[in-house]
């Protein structure tokens, strides 16, 4: 592993300080589930962490007010099993519960998650990696290398919002239910607090799939708020994946719903497992607006969800699965109540 | 550059000088001779390098040493008392739930903490919280029984 330094500031202010003395390859560090592990694999190379996990009273998650705050230090396993947060939004506590396992959850971090990696076969098989058969060209990990994974094994590989470049897909299942849930991520950098909409916070991969947030160097995220909504009851986080216990989506669907009876008046819909970014379903919600939820409506919003899907040689399989697990999430969250 | 780091190890006050990179299991097993928790994949797959810290369980392979600074940390070799098992440790032992024994620490730590928030646990609450924990030798159908009695035990003592 390439040697580094590291610092261990006590508050966020003194973090972005940190950061920007250390300069060019510096990195936070939070629960290091991401960041470790690839820094293992010898993808991730910094010269300088920031460890964040001194600071203390980042961790708060708050549910009084009109918005939901959860703090960037806050456990994936705090969150998804705090009471209110389970009773009055089941899409974000199933999120949580449903990715990595019960270690890793209580080591890692919510506002971690929002910046972890793709867990794309050919990104992972650098170098480093131990078990690595060969070393094959990807542009996210070595810009301008060439995608193996493009006419490759690309069974895992996105269907919506893929470039030329790259199709790996982007892994997190809490980005996909804060997206449906419209929330905002603050951040604090070198000039100043902002909140950015969490879908302004990701890229798509175009010809520079090496990019994939949009924050400036050392903008550290500080907290995740979600608007309160009436929706959030009627919600879930459906996921598939190639066995029941734990793995990345193949394909998932966070949903939320508002209805009248059996008519819905406001759907949310984001998509995972099966995009380059976490992804709204916007045709599919405006098709939903003012339906009657049935079976076949709501296989039609899942087909509308992937209108725009393009297959690679072996991930045709996740239209269809990607389009039923909406479905299927759809009536499960129209099942409970309000 | 080490730095030293000082905390709380098996109930008894350590301090040791670790290097950065250095991970939880580096540390334990190279600092203090402790072999219970052990990597395996070094990716957060398969649960082998589970210990406690501050009462979590967390995977060893993936959390680095310096972490710890004024942290309370458990591993399987604080379980027993002397010559007294953890009636966690006996049940695996009653049913037999490993063969080569090379995941079971991870499973005892991890099934400690289960009975801890589940005091009757049904066979869904056990496989979803022991999903980070891989057995090679494939011992799932005994670490299920040895759990609901560990658990049985548990619960009759409290
Ligand atoms: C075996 C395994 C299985 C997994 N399965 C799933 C799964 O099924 N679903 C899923 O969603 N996830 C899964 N994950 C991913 C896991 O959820 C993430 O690794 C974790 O959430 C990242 O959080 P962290 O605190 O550990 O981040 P770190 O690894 O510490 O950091 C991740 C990145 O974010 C940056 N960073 C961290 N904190 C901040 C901050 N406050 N401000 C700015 N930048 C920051 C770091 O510099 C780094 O680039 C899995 C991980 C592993 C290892
Ligand atoms: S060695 Fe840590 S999870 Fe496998
Ligand atoms: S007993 Fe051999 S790996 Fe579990």
């Amino acid at each position: 592993m390439k040697p580094f330094t590291y610092a261990r500031p006590n508050s966020a202010a003194e973090a972005v300080k940190a950061f920007a003395a250390a300069g060019r390859d510096a990195r936070y560090i939070a629960g290091g589930t991401t960041l470790y592990d690839l820094m293992k694999l010898g993808i991730e190379r910094p010269e300088h962490l920031i460890d964040v996990t001194a600071i203390r009273g980042l961790d708060r998650i708050e549910t009084g007010g009109d918005r939901l705050r959860f703090e960037a230090l806050a456990p994936m396993s705090a969150v998804a099993a705090d009471p209110v947060v389970g009773r009055d939004y089941p899409v974000l506590a199933e999120a949580l519960a449903k990715a990595a396992s019960q270690q890793l959850r209580n080591m890692a971090t919510v506002g971690g998650n929002l910046l972890q990696r793709t867990r794309c076969l050919y990104f992972r098989n650098g170098a480093g990696n131990p078990s690595s058969v060969g070393v094959y060209p990807c542009n996210k990990r070595e810009p301008g290398a060439g995608c193996a994974a493009i006419g490759g094994l690309d069974r895992g590989q996105a269907v919506l919002g893929q470039s030329e470049a790259c199709t790996a897909v982007s892994p997190g299942d809490w980005p996909v239910a804060l997206t449906a849930m419209d929330a905002a991520v603050e951040v604090l950098g070198p000039s100043g607090a902002r909140a950015i909409p969490i879908a302004e916070l990701y890229r798509l991969p175009g010809a520079t799939p090496h990019l994939e947030f949009m924050l400036a160097p050392g903008e550290m995220i500080t907290a995740i708020t979600v608007p309160k909504t009436p929706a959030g009851r009627r919600s879930t986080y459906h996921k598939i994946r190639d066995r029941e216990s734990y793995a990345f989506a193949l394909a998932s669907a966070a949903v939320a719903l508002e209805m009248e009876g059996e008519r819905v008046t406001r759907a949310h819909i984001a998509l995972g497992g099966v995009a380059t970014r976490p992804w709204r379903a916007t045709e599919a919600e405006q098709m939903l607006a003012g339906q009657p939820l049935t079976a076949a409506v709501s296989l039609a919003a899942g087909r509308a969800a992937f209108a725009g899907a393009r297959p690679g040689r072996h991930n045709g399989f996740k239209i269809e699965l990607g389009a039923r697990t909406v479905a299927d999430a759809l009536m499960i969250a129209a099942r409970r109540s309000a | 550059m080490p730095r030293k780091i000082r905390f709380k190890l098996n109930g008894r006050a350590v301090s040791t000088d670790v290097m950065p990179h250095e991970t939880i299991v580096d540390m334990l097993t190279q600092h203090f001779d402790l072999t219970g928790a052990r990597e395996s994949c070094g990716q957060g797959l398969c649960g082998c390098c589970t210990v406690h810290v501050d009462e979590k369980p967390v995977s060893g392979c993936l959390s680095l040493a310096w972490f710890l600074d004024g942290a309370n940390v458990r591993t399987i070799e604080g379980l027993a008392d002397g010559d007294n098992l953890d009636p966690v440790q006996q049940a695996f032992i009653e049913t037999g739930a490993f063969q080569c024994g090379f995941c079971t620490p991870g499973f005892i730590m991890m099934t400690k903490k289960l009975i801890e928030q589940h005091p009757k646990p049904t066979d869904d609450e056990i496989r979803h919280y022991l999903t980070g924990n891989l057995c090679r030798c494939s011992a799932y159908p005994e670490i299920i029984e040895a759990v609901k009695l560990a658990a049985s035990r548990v619960g009759l003592r409290n």
